[in-house]
């Protein structure tokens, strides 16, 4: 009755999707592989994957493709250009800067923004789920409580106070964000460890003398990461979103860095005769924003196919 | 007859013990979470600036006057003793005078909060009146083109920065088509003549037959309140659409359409009054967030709201003006989250006993 | 004298991804004022007869038939607001699990005044005495409180009963039960049959029992009709059921345990291919 496994050739299809995978490397390529396919055959999820790598790319790449300067301007001469002149594709601000170009720098404070709230935010929640919901009892009453409590407070204003306190600048801006959005990770990293703290293979590695501080580190908290990281990708839009709120109410980077959100406040003083100073940056978060959506969309989807429909 | 009486008002007896169990849990909720706020905005307010009474006085200000400042506002006494102080300020409405204004900070806000309340009223009617009946009807017709719609503002909506939108809206609406008053909340010929009662112009206007009024203060508010009610439609129609395509998947709508139920009654009284159980709460955390949403689309639309009094504030350094508006709109935001669970918990008949 | 329901020929196929999926595959039988079982395993499209015969199949669903006549009327025939009218009028269902199938958010006695009102007009006072009446025709002690209470607050016994009156309200001539007993424990389970069974005896109904149940069927119905992968293997009285000629009915039979017979190994159930065929 078995197939003939043994004759799959390696990395092949077959080998791949094999029902009995001969090592844990084949098991766990098996497993990628058909993420994979779930989630390459969902268009969307991938034009989301496509603007996230082109994002990436081009910050990489910054300064070797921005045609001018992002923060010295041509005053004199090249003063709130419209789109499409000779040189400047995007237009030129109120300084006679490059949109483009500051466009193109900027998305390096984006990915940054991104990268390290989910850096500081992720683990926290995933330290704060993991502990409660394997500890349970008052540990897990308390902390909670607390995830609760933030979790009832409202984000943005929040930040926004934390930022006045700090001052004003990106990395206090980060700081704020990442403040305030871990909660919803606890939740889910709480959720994901009460459905197996109890399960059979949890009570074999206590068997074998393992410590709780081992067993939360390496055997509860790898099981939380896939839903976390859909979760993570499906707030990125959000944090973009706060980042350039902070920034453009002059709270996140400041001047003359070329902040997406800070760049909309600049045009709003032209924004009825020289429209493309705020909407270009605007234009530049949306479609960012709109690639992590899609991305994560997709992941939850591909990931959790029992959810897709919805 | 009789019997029927007495069990009737046990079942009435039981309802309202499990109604009273649940306030006393809302209560406690209610007090941990505004201690956590006010802690929270305490930590803000003392611990994270170097020294708070420079925050206050500047830095130009003469030592002796830093001195005497610090003694006055308790900040030598040990932090403990100065969170108690704070709380009682905080529980009695006492945030301090702004230096911006000048005037005791607990009078601003409640001259800046109807303007907010109203805009997010505003912004919430027109979400919850378009999205949920979209949202019901992309569930019921998947894959139709409301569904796409649906799909397609929701995406959107998550995806786009909401002072942007209100800018280029400003220059379509307002500079190009003229559809739409410039920002503010009256126009300035009537910005000196108008008492308002409650403070929502709307209602104040229409109270007192000042109908010229209400249709300016109507052309004011429809923009941003458009703008708002956007993003609680996007968000709305989406839950609502998950809402809806999982009870129509019930068996208890099987059994409707087997008594001979019209599809009508079935989507909107049946599968919509089961929904209408999860989506409270969903309308509820709107309702918060744009409450907390306007603090852009305010400073966007010179709206004279809690949002445009915070980020004013922000920009002269005025904390206890800050701090006094982030502890309000934190209740509110608190407030009506736990409302929304008590309201939850009536609406939904297994979790009232 | 016309049968009460003929079904000729029924077949419901669903498309997927990679061709049609055949639920059920030409089932025909009439039914007069009598109890007709439908057994077989879950898959075999018994449940889907049902639903067919209702007109509740899933929207995807296409339902074929040479003839689907309930009395004189065309079933298939009839606009669409013809067949939902007579659904719990002429014909209603009672389904398996009373936990899902009655709506959380309203009282039981709400829900089985609606039936009522949907199909007749009378006032509000009345439907409430005929809910009553009907509350105590299912055996129900305290009808008053019952019809106050929610369903999560009944036990799965007197939640069956409460979706019986629900159904059977307004008098409807024939009775689709779909596993009604299935769900309940196996003391509940007699009496909810012995219920029903003095209902649509004194009622004159007619019934389609589905069930997986092979002896239960044949304890209850007059009739009983075997299926397997969506068509009719066998069909006979219940009585005849030890001279069933089929080798899957005589497989079914052959499963049941007997007292004093001890069987080893325990006899496994045959499926030949040609069957399903």
């Amino acid at each position: 009755m078995t197939a003939p496994i043994e004759t799959a050739r390696p990395y092949s299809r077959a080998w791949l999707l094999s029902e009995e995978p001969a090592s844990r490397h084949q098991a766990q390529l098996g497993r990628a592989y058909v993420i994979w396919r779930r989630f390459s055959g969902n268009r969307l999820a991938i034009a989301g994957l496509v603007i996230i790598v082109a994002l990436i790319l081009i910050a990489a790449m910054a300064p070797l493709i921005a045609p001018h300067s992002p923060v010295i301007g041509d005053l004199a001469g090249a003063r709130l250009r419209p789109p499409l002149t000779e040189g400047y594709v995007l237009g030129t601000d109120g300084q006679g800067r490059d949109i483009l170009s500051r466009l193109i720098v900027g998305s390096r404070i984006t990915l940054a923004v991104v990268a390290l709230v989910a850096i500081i935010a992720a683990p926290v929640g995933l330290i704060v789920g993991t502990v409660s919901g394997y500890a349970g009892g008052w540990v897990d009453a308390v902390l909670m409580r607390v995830t609760d409590i933030f979790l009832a407070f409202p984000k943005l204003v929040l930040a926004l106070a934390f930022v006045a306190a700090l001052g004003p600048g990106i990395e206090n801006a980060i700081i704020a964000i990442a403040l305030t959005s871990w909660p919803p990770y606890a939740r889910i990293a709480r959720a994901e460890t009460m459905t197996f703290r109890r399960s059979d293979f949890i009570a074999a590695v206590k068997l074998m003398g393992a410590s709780p501080v081992r067993i939360v580190l390496k055997h509860v908290m790898p099981l939380c990461l896939s839903s976390l990281i859909v979760r993570v990708t499906l707030d990125m839009a959000g944090i973009i979103l706060t980042a350039a709120g902070l920034g453009f109410l002059g709270l996140g980077a400041q001047p003359p860095m070329p902040e997406w959100g800070a760049m909309i406040a600049d045009g709003r003083r032209f924004i009825l005769d020289q429209w493309w100073v705020a909407a270009m940056p605007g234009f530049a978060i949306l479609i960012v924003s709109l690639g992590f959506n899609l991305l994560g969309d997709g992941l939850r989807d591909a990931l959790d196919p029992k959810e897709g429909g919805q | 007859m009789k019997g029927t009486e007495t069990t009737s008002v046990r079942a009435g007896y039981r309802r309202a013990r499990g109604i009273m169990v649940s306030v006393a849990r809302f209560l406690v909720v209610l007090v941990t979470t505004f201690l956590g706020l006010l802690a929270v905005t305490f930590f803000i307010g003392r611990v994270v600036p170097i020294d708070p009474v420079l925050a206050i006085v500047g830095d130009r200000a003469p030592s002796s006057v830093v001195e005497r400042i610090r003694e006055e506002m308790g900040f030598n006494l040990p932090l403990w003793q100065q969170f108690l102080i704070y709380l009682k300020q905080a529980v009695t409405g006492d945030f301090g005078i702004s230096v911006l204004t000048t005037h005791p900070v607990i009078e601003d806000i409640g001259r800046a909060f109807p303007a907010t309340l109203e805009l997010a009223t505003v912004g919430t009617l027109i979400g919850a009146g378009i999205g949920i009946p979209f949202g019901v009807i992309a569930a019921v017709w998947r894959d139709s083109i409301v569904d796409q719609i649906v799909r397609i503002i929701g995406l959107f909506g998550y995806s786009v920065p909401i002072f942007w939108l209100g800018l280029l809206s400003l220059l379509v609406f307002y500079a190009q088509l003229k559809w739409a008053a410039y920002p503010g909340r009256l126009d300035i010929a009537y910005e000196y003549t108008f008492v308002p009662i409650t403070g929502l112009y709307l209602v104040d206007a229409a109270w007192t037959g000042q109908w010229s009024i209400f249709w300016d203060a109507w052309r004011h508010i429809l923009l941003p309140g458009a703008l708002l009610g956007y993003f609680s439609l996007a968000y709305i129609s989406r839950m609502t659409r998950s809402f809806m395509l999982n009870e129509l998947n019930q068996e208890y709508i099987i059994a409707a359409r087997a008594k001979g139920l019209s599809e009508a009654r079935i989507i909107w009284f049946h599968a919509l009054r089961n929904a209408a159980v999860p989506l409270v709460t969903v309308v509820a955390l709107s309702y918060a967030g744009l409450l907390e949403g306007s603090v852009l689309t305010e400073t966007v639309f010179s709206w004279p709201g809690l949002g445009l009094y915070i980020t004013n504030s922000l920009q002269n350094a005025d904390m206890n003006a800050v701090l006094g508006g982030t502890i309000v709109i934190g209740a509110v935001f608190i407030g009506i989250n736990l409302f929304s669970d008590l309201l939850y918990k009536t609406l939904d008949p297994r979790t009232r006993n | 004298m016309t049968a009460l329901l003929t079904v000729k020929n029924l077949r419901v196929t669903y498309p997927t991804r990679t061709g049609v999926s055949e639920a059920v595959r030409g089932v025909s039988f009439s039914l007069g004022r009598e109890r007709l079982g439908i057994v077989g395993e879950s898959g075999s499209g018994k449940s889907q007869t049902g639903r067919a015969i209702m007109g509740l199949t899933a929207r995807n669903a296409i339902v074929e038939t040479d003839m689907l006549k309930f009395g004189d009327i065309d079933l298939m025939r009839i606009p669409a607001r013809q067949r939902r009218i007579m659904r719990g009028k002429s014909i209603a269902m009672i389904l398996q699990d009373p936990k899902y199938s009655l709506n959380p958010v309203m009282t039981i006695g709400r829900q089985i005044v609606e039936t009522l009102r949907t199909h007749e007009r009378i006032g509000n006072r009345e439907a409430r005495q005929r809910t009553l009446s009907m509350l105590e025709a299912v055996q129900i002690r305290d009808p008053e409180r019952v019809f106050t209470l929610y369903p999560h607050e009944v036990s799965g016994g007197m939640g069956q009963r409460a979706m019986i009156a629900m159904m059977l309200v307004c008098s409807p001539e024939l009775l689709i039960a779909d596993e009604p007993t299935s769900a309940l424990d196996v003391t509940v389970q007699l009496e909810v049959l012995k219920i029903l069974d003095k209902l649509v005896g004194e009622r004159g109904m007619g019934l389609i029992f589905i069930s997986h149940d092979l002896r239960l069927v044949s304890s209850f119905c007059d009739r009983v009709l075997v299926m397997y992968a969506g068509k009719m293997v066998e069909e006979l009285p219940s009585a005849n059921l030890k001279n069933a000629t089929h080798p899957y009915t005589k497989g079914l039979l052959n499963c049941l345990p007997q007292i004093g017979v001890h069987r080893h190994p325990l006899p496994v159930l045959d499926r030949q291919p040609e069957w399903a065929a």
